[in-house]
């Protein structure tokens, strides 16, 4: 079991976990911390860099490095575990946040070690479902990722924290209640045989064996369950109040990573097992993710608080995550995975940011605040450079993503509207489009008012600038952003192998 | 008669034995080592127990009486589980015992718990509705006792006045749809109403008496809405009567409901009772939910939450397959480990502050933290959140309920699930007073007693464990498979 590499993305995390307990002072505490998450992330640094040379020798396997152990022997349940470009990629923006959210967490008060237990038991989940291809490891990794965030919330967050913890957990719960129904729903019609079932995804897929009934009824017990979690409309709401009452290092993962569980789990699994409920569901959910991106974004443009803004903003980019996912082909979907890394570091750096903004002034309402740039301009110019790649300027992350998103959307419209299959697919992508201006505004708006302008506040100038670890924190975000914005084709190397119609049926179909 | 028929029943004997010795210490010891009784009870319980796993030494057979007694192999381990869960209650109910308005009184409190139990096994295994009788009255009787066991509270005298009468009352509306149900098929053993049955058809004679044998049961099981004795009850019995009654009296019943429906109406499943069942299960587990979101006395807010939770132990029943029957036993087990850890909690503050109300928990964790932590792990294992056993034991009493088939049963597992979430926000409330909230606890800082913490810690071992190690729930269903004296029904 301990020969799979794979493994240890689960079993880091739980060496940490007896790290900490075991823990007397703040200084191990952020030793563990952050040595875990090194760790973590040199080793996806290394899976990846190993995918590559793998698939580069010709391997053909939708995933790679898979191992399965029998865990409920007589329901087919085991831990199985696999990667493809798309886990990798998600792994590492997981390591990567992790690290970059210890270091933000560096003075986090009062029990320090209890916040970094519920932080890592969040991580082991997430992980734990990133490696997962049973879907019963899949969603029991998945819940263990979203209940520490009540606590986390409850007990160290900001402002209307209780009402916000309680409404964000039983939200997602809900979620994952549709989902629990879909997941068993598709193990009684994994296969044609009582004694084949299976929870594996693969073999799901191979047998291909639910029927189109069954796929209209498991599509959206599925699509909803995980798109709650995309911050789908309308139950995008946990979103914001969750986002913003949440303290700083969980801002950063739960935006930058568990919002992105979502929208993994939507393709890897509601699309990818049932691609004929998806080719003619998929307008649907089209219309409520399209609503999403707008609605996020307009939404963004009336708050004042700097973490509600960003939250609103999370719901429309996640929109065009599932709103790419839904156009069902190769381009729109790679699109939608570049947005998806994009967006979480992106996300990370301005929650970081945030929190860190917050932590001098002790207020994140932009009308109280003003000329920080003279103040603090490290912070303040980093504050720039991700509202610039929030905005989509070329060089940074966000162009990639949205320029390959609209091209594949706007192509699957038009092939809609060519093959006289209706324009919904091509008067959404229009209407989505529009949310890049309105992310303009709301982005501009901030960046005015916030960081250049006056100085609205005689006390803030006595404020100081980033220390060395708040440095760290935004640095690495800011590489990582620049380094998908200036090598996209690295990355869309690493993705495009699943998106292939041999491997994802609904390309195929899409195709024909 | 062959009096080798005898060993078949190996965990009745071994319990009466264990009775009797508690009985003879309790009347023979002197009044200054009256406090050994306890230690004695425990032991001598621990060895039965032991005894149960042991291998039958009448190879092959399971029945006695010409079947009227069966102890096949789901039997006997639905007796283990419950064994392991009274034990744990025994331990639990040591530092109580030793309380002045007890004290005088130990013996017949560990006495009354051995019969109780005696009559539950009776249930579980009887194939004939005499023997069903004799057991349920045998369990039910001694339990208001128990119930009156502090009979200096008026609170205790009250509930056991209310377990009293509706457990009378149900018995005899149980009796009422068993006269019917005789009148019927002219038979009491499982086997002859399940052939006469099947060849009458249903008729509306047989849905009333049904609905009368569900409702008597029902009662034990506090199925809505024969509910309104449990809130009362749990609140003024004891603290580990109240534990008592919620996990072991409640897993015994459930179990024998399952006997009943699946041995003596299996073979009018769909006509007669499948869509009984819908209708309690639906209510149950959604009245338990709404009423325990407003409680907050711990022992009334855990009163709900059991119902709602038998609710969803009945799910393995309404599977109506072997894959409920594990699940069902496997919830049985998982609850009894969840469910105990809580009382264990309430009951370790009660003896020591005398503090039952939820507010009294606020910033728990600030003074008590590892009480705090293990309460709130029995909180997220009852509401079924991963690692934790109540995940598992919810997931898989879903996966047999849909092993049924129907897509009634997905509507209905819809339900349950959406009123997980129900039952997660009141489970968090009370995580929420132990861990977020911010004023001054009332519970000042305290040493819990060494037998408490022993039953904590093996509460909070097996709500780790039972999930992650999968023997547990592997071996139930392989059991289950091969439980043919559950599972057969005689069809016409």
């Amino acid at each position: 079991m301990f020969s799979n590499i794979l493994i240890y993305f689960v079993v880091i995390p739980l060496i940490m976990l007896a790290g900490l307990a075991l823990c007397r002072n703040i200084r191990q505490i952020r030793a563990v911390a952050v040595t875990g998450s090194l760790a973590l992330t040199a080793l996806s640094v290394w899976l990846l860099l190993d995918y590559l040379a793998l698939r580069a020798a010709g391997e053909t396997a939708p995933m790679l490095y898979t191992g399965s152990w029998s865990w409920f022997g007589p329901l087919n349940i085991n831990l199985s575990v696999g990667v493809d470009g798309i886990s990798i990629a998600m792994l590492i923006l997981s390591s990567i946040i992790l690290l970059t959210g210890s270091f933000a967490s560096w003075k986090i008060e009062p029990h320090t070690k209890d916040f970094f237990l519920w932080l890592i038991l969040l991580s082991t989940g997430v992980f734990g479902f990133f490696i997962s291809i049973d879907l019963f490891t899949m969603f029991m990794f998945y819940e263990v990722a979203l209940i520490p965030m009540y606590l986390l919330i409850g007990v160290w967050g900001s402002g209307n924290k209780n009402y916000s913890a309680m409404k964000l957990t039983l939200m997602l719960m809900g979620g994952s209640a549709f989902l629990m129904l879909g997941l068993i729903g598709i193990y009684y019609h994994s296969a044609p045989d009582v004694e084949l079932r299976t929870w594996n995804l693969l073999e799901i897929a191979q047998n291909g064996a639910i029927s189109q009934n069954w796929q209209y009824f498991l599509f959206p017990m599925t699509f909803v369950g995980f798109g709650v979690l995309g911050a789908m409309f309308p139950f995008h709401t946990w979103s914001p109040d969750g986002h913003a009452s949440a303290p700083t290092a969980v801002s950063m993962l739960h935006a930058g990573v568990l919002m992105k569980l979502g929208g993994y789990g939507c393709f890897r699994v509601a699309i990818y097992l049932m691609p004929q409920a998806a080719e003619d569901l998929a307008w649907i959910f089209l219309i409520l993710t399209g609503i999403s991106v707008v609605y996020g974004a307009f939404s963004a443009c009336v708050q004042t608080d700097l973490k509600y803004i960003n939250a609103y903003s999370s719901v429309s980019h996640c929109g065009l995550v599932l709103f790419a996912i839904l156009m069902l082909n190769t381009t729109a979907m790679t699109g939608a995975i570049m947005q998806m890394l994009s967006h979480g570091l992106m996300t990370a750096l301005f929650f970081a940011l945030i929190g860190m903004i917050y932590g001098r002034t002790h207020t994140r309402d932009i009308r109280l605040m003003g000329g920080l740039m003279k103040i603090m301009p490290f912070l303040a110019v980093c504050y720039v450079i991700a509202g610039m790649a929030s905005l989509g300027l070329p060089g940074l992350s966000g162009f990639v993503a949205e320029m390959t998103i609209f091209v594949g959307s706007f192509e699957a419209g038009m092939a809609d509207y060519l093959a006289g299959e209706g324009s919904l697919r091509l008067v959404f992508t229009i209407i989505a489009c529009c949310s890049i201006v309105i992310t303009a505004v709301y982005i501009l708006r901030v960046v005015g008012k916030l960081l250049l302008g006056p100085v609205y506040d005689e006390h803030h100038l006595t404020l100081t600038d980033a220390t060395w670890w708040e440095r760290t924190s935004t640095v690495v975000l800011i590489i990582s952003v620049a380094a998908i914005g200036c090598f996209p084709n690295f990355f869309e190397s690493l993705i495009k192998f699943t998106f292939s119609p041999q491997i994802f049926a609904v390309i195929g179909m899409n195709y024909k | 008669m062959d009096y080798s028929q005898f060993l078949v029943m190996k965990q009745e004997i071994a319990l009466l034995v264990v009775f009797i010795l508690v009985f003879l210490c309790d009347t023979f010891m002197p009044k200054r080592s009256q406090g050994a009784i306890g230690w004695i009870s425990i032991i001598a319980f621990m060895l039965a127990t032991a005894y149960g796993f042991c291998p039958s030494l009448l190879e092959g057979y399971s029945e006695a009486f010409a079947g009227m007694y069966s102890a096949g192999y789901a039997e006997v381990n639905i007796k283990n589980i419950l064994n392991i869960g009274a034990l744990i209650v025994m331990v639990q109910a040591l530092r109580w015992a030793k309380e002045d308005m007890v004290k005088i009184r130990r013996g017949e409190f560990y006495e009354l718990l051995l019969v109780t139990l005696f009559g539950m096994y009776l249930m579980i295994s009887a194939r004939h509705f005499l023997l069903f009788v004799i057991g349920l009255e045998t369990a039910s009787l001694p339990l208001a006792a128990m119930v009156a066991f502090d009979k200096h509270r008026y609170e205790s005298r009250e509930a056991a006045v209310k377990y009293i009468l509706t457990a009378v009352f149900s018995t005899a509306i149980f009796l009422m749809g068993l006269s019917f149900v005789y009148a019927l098929s002219g038979s009491l053993y499982f086997d002859g109403i399940a052939f006469a049955v099947s060849c009458e058809g249903v008729n509306t004679l047989l849905v009333v008496a049904l609905a009368f044998v569900i409702s008597g049961i029902g009662f034990k099981l506090s199925l809505v809405p024969f509910h309104l004795w449990t809130a009362d009850v749990y609140q003024g019995a004891p603290t580990p009567v109240t534990s008592y009654l919620s996990v072991i009296s409640k897993g015994a019943a459930a179990f024998a409901f399952l006997v009943v429906l699946w041995k003596a109406f299996g073979t009018v499943y769909q006509d007669a009772w499948e869509w009984m069942l819908y209708a309690l299960i639906i209510l149950t587990i959604t009245v338990g939910n709404l009423f325990a979101m407003r409680q907050r006395n711990m022992k009334r807010f855990l009163a709900f939450s059991s119902i709602s939770q038998a609710g969803y132990i009945m799910l393995g029943v309404i599977a109506f397959n072997y894959m409920g029957m594990a699940a069902l036993m496997y919830y049985i087990l998982v609850y009894i480990f969840s469910n105990l850890a809580a009382f264990g909690v309430i009951g370790a503050i009660e003896n020591a502050t005398g503090k039952v109300w939820m507010d009294d928990y606020k910033g728990l964790y600030k003074t008590n933290p590892r009480l705090a932590f293990t309460m709130m792990l029995a909180m997220f294992s009852l509401a079924g959140i991963p690692p934790f056993a109540g995940f598992f034991s919810k997931f898989f009493i879903f996966t047999g309920a849909i092993n049924q088939g129907s897509v009634a049963i997905y509507v209905l597992v819809l339900i349950a699930l959406i009123n997980t979430i129900i039952s997660l926000y009141y489970y968090l409330l009370v995580v929420k007073a132990m861990f977020i909230s911010q004023d001054d606890c009332t519970i000042a800082k305290f040493r819990s007693a060494n037998s408490e913490r022993v039953a904590l810690w093996v509460c909070v071992a097996g709500i780790i464990g039972l999930g992650i190690f999968s023997c547990v729930y592997n071996h139930l269903l392989d059991i289950s498979s091969l439980s043919n004296s559950v599972l057969e029904v005689v069809m016409f």
